[in-house]
């Protein structure tokens, strides 16, 4: 799966291009991903990619910035 | 004895913490000395009363038959309606002991922090649920260890099963130890400084003349404002002192249980307040209440507006909390209050990126800030239960 795609997912639910530029942003302590994007956006990767991730996988330490997001996704392909 | 209430209490745990210490700056695990401890601090907690001593111990093997069952049964198979079973059945004691008395049927059950251990239980029924203790065998010992963790067991912070465990079984060196101890002694000494000093003082010098007996302020409003101010700010040091103290303890043992507080008073909106006050319960409200609602909601697709849907889940949110606080009125209508404010600013929230006539500035921070505070401590004016008196 390539990268860029989430990247580009996570820009449409966080509404801000900045997390395609710079990947390694911490989306939390920015303010870009609530609790209410991380279920769209867990929602949407199973419609779009098949993934399925449940919400106390999504651990806001692990899953922080949308590189690491993008691994964690490749992982589970 | 109320944990952390006497100074014999923190004499003991400082006298039975002492190998623990010594074990720790030689680089050793105190894991097994820890948790044959752990019996003898819970044996002073609730050995004043028999009741609630039976209470705890016929409620903890409860919960743990229940988590082990269906840890097991999860393994081969994955029913929704078991899992519903499993989560309604962990918080019944808790429901029981709360509503039997409004029924009138007076009951010896219930003891200190029963709703604490159910969260931690509940925690981890749903996530066996989610797949997350797949790898895991869940031992009994560390389970009851996790359960009835001393330094937490009354009033939390509530901690999470896997962080927990992690580092239960670590094994911190020299140096690594040694900067835990700093920061639990650090913890509990700010606990001295916010409980038996601020708290304290605040309560004692100021609050006990509120509202009504207050011979400098005349008019029972402002009495009643100064009362607001005061309660919400004795409510945060009586509580903060308190998890200092917890959360140093749990260093003290290896254990690295979560902050509670993070200057609730300097939040820039009631979303902000809610990732800095009482943070424990208020994510595992976000997580296993709120956010699961919201994501079976969305995948359902019963109701189209996903923020009609968010609101509904912030509703349940504080409803449930408010409900959690206690059966009464105040607790009810906080709960209510809290969830008016939250939809409210994601609504005020929505509609300022679109219009933007609320710019993000150094003075619109001071501003936002004071006016959550202001709606804050009214939010602990209902709370107080003061305003239905």
């Amino acid at each position: 799966m390539e990268k860029q795609k989430v990247y580009e997912l996570l820009a449409e639910v966080c509404q801000e291009d900045v997390v395609v530029e710079q990947p390694d942003i911490d989306l939390f302590e920015e303010g870009l991903l609530d609790s209410f994007g991380i279920i769209t956006f867990l929602v949407e990767v199973e419609e779009k990619f098949g993934i399925s991730v449940s919400i106390t996988e999504f651990t806001r330490e692990e899953w922080n910035t949308p590189n690491r997001i993008a691994e964690q996704l490749a992982e589970r392909v | 004895m109320i944990p952390y209430g006497s100074f014999i209490f923190f004499f003991l745990i400082g006298i039975f913490l002492l190998p623990t210490i010594v074990l720790g700056l030689l680089g050793k695990s105190s894991k097994i000395y820890n948790m044959l401890v752990s019996i003898v601090i819970l044996a002073v907690i609730f050995g004043n009363s028999k009741t609630g001593a039976i209470s705890i111990i016929l409620f903890t093997i409860f919960q743990i038959v229940l988590i082990k069952g269906y840890h097991h049964y999860r393994k081969e198979r994955n029913n929704t309606v078991v899992f519903c079973m499993m989560v309604v059945l962990a918080i019944l004691p808790l429901v029981l002991v709360k509503v039997l008395p409004l029924l009138g049927l007076n009951h010896v059950f219930g003891f200190l922090g029963v709703s604490y251990i159910t969260f931690k239980s509940v925690q981890i029924v749903i996530e066996t649920r989610d797949g997350m203790m797949k790898k895991q065998t869940l031992p009994i010992g560390e389970l009851i260890y996790f359960l009835l963790f001393f330094p937490t067991v009354s009033s939390g912070p509530i901690d999470r099963w896997r962080r927990f465990e992690k580092d239960v079984n670590k094994t911190f060196s020299k140096e690594e130890y040694k900067e835990l101890l700093y920061l639990g002694i650090n913890s509990i000494f700010r606990g001295f400084l916010y409980k038996f000093i601020l708290a304290f003082l605040i309560y004692n010098k100021i609050l006990v003349y509120l509202p009504d007996h207050a011979t400098y302020i005349h008019s029972p409003f402002w009495a009643n404002v100064a009362y607001m101010y005061t309660y919400s700010f004795y409510l945060f040091f009586d509580f903060a002192g308190y998890s200092a103290f917890a959360i140093g303890v749990s260093y003290l043992m290896g254990v690295k249980t979560p902050e509670n507080f993070n200057m609730p008073f300097i939040s820039k909106n009631i979303k902000d307040f809610w990732n800095r006050w009482h943070m424990s319960l208020s994510f595992w409200f976000r997580d296993y209440v709120y956010m699961r609602f919201v994501f079976w909601m969305t995948k359902k697709k019963w109701i189209k507006n996903r923020y009609t849907v968010s609101n509904i889940g912030y509703f349940l949110l504080f409803f449930i909390m408010g409900v959690w606080h206690g059966l009464e009125w105040h607790f009810i209508i906080y709960g209510l209050y809290q969830a008016a404010l939250i939809i409210g600013y994601d609504y005020f929230d929505r509609w300022n990126r679109k219009h933007k006539l609320w710019p993000k500035n150094k003075f619109t921070h001071v501003v936002s800030v004071f006016i959550t505070f202001n709606f804050i401590c009214f939010g602990f004016y209902i709370f107080s239960g003061q305003l239905f008196k």
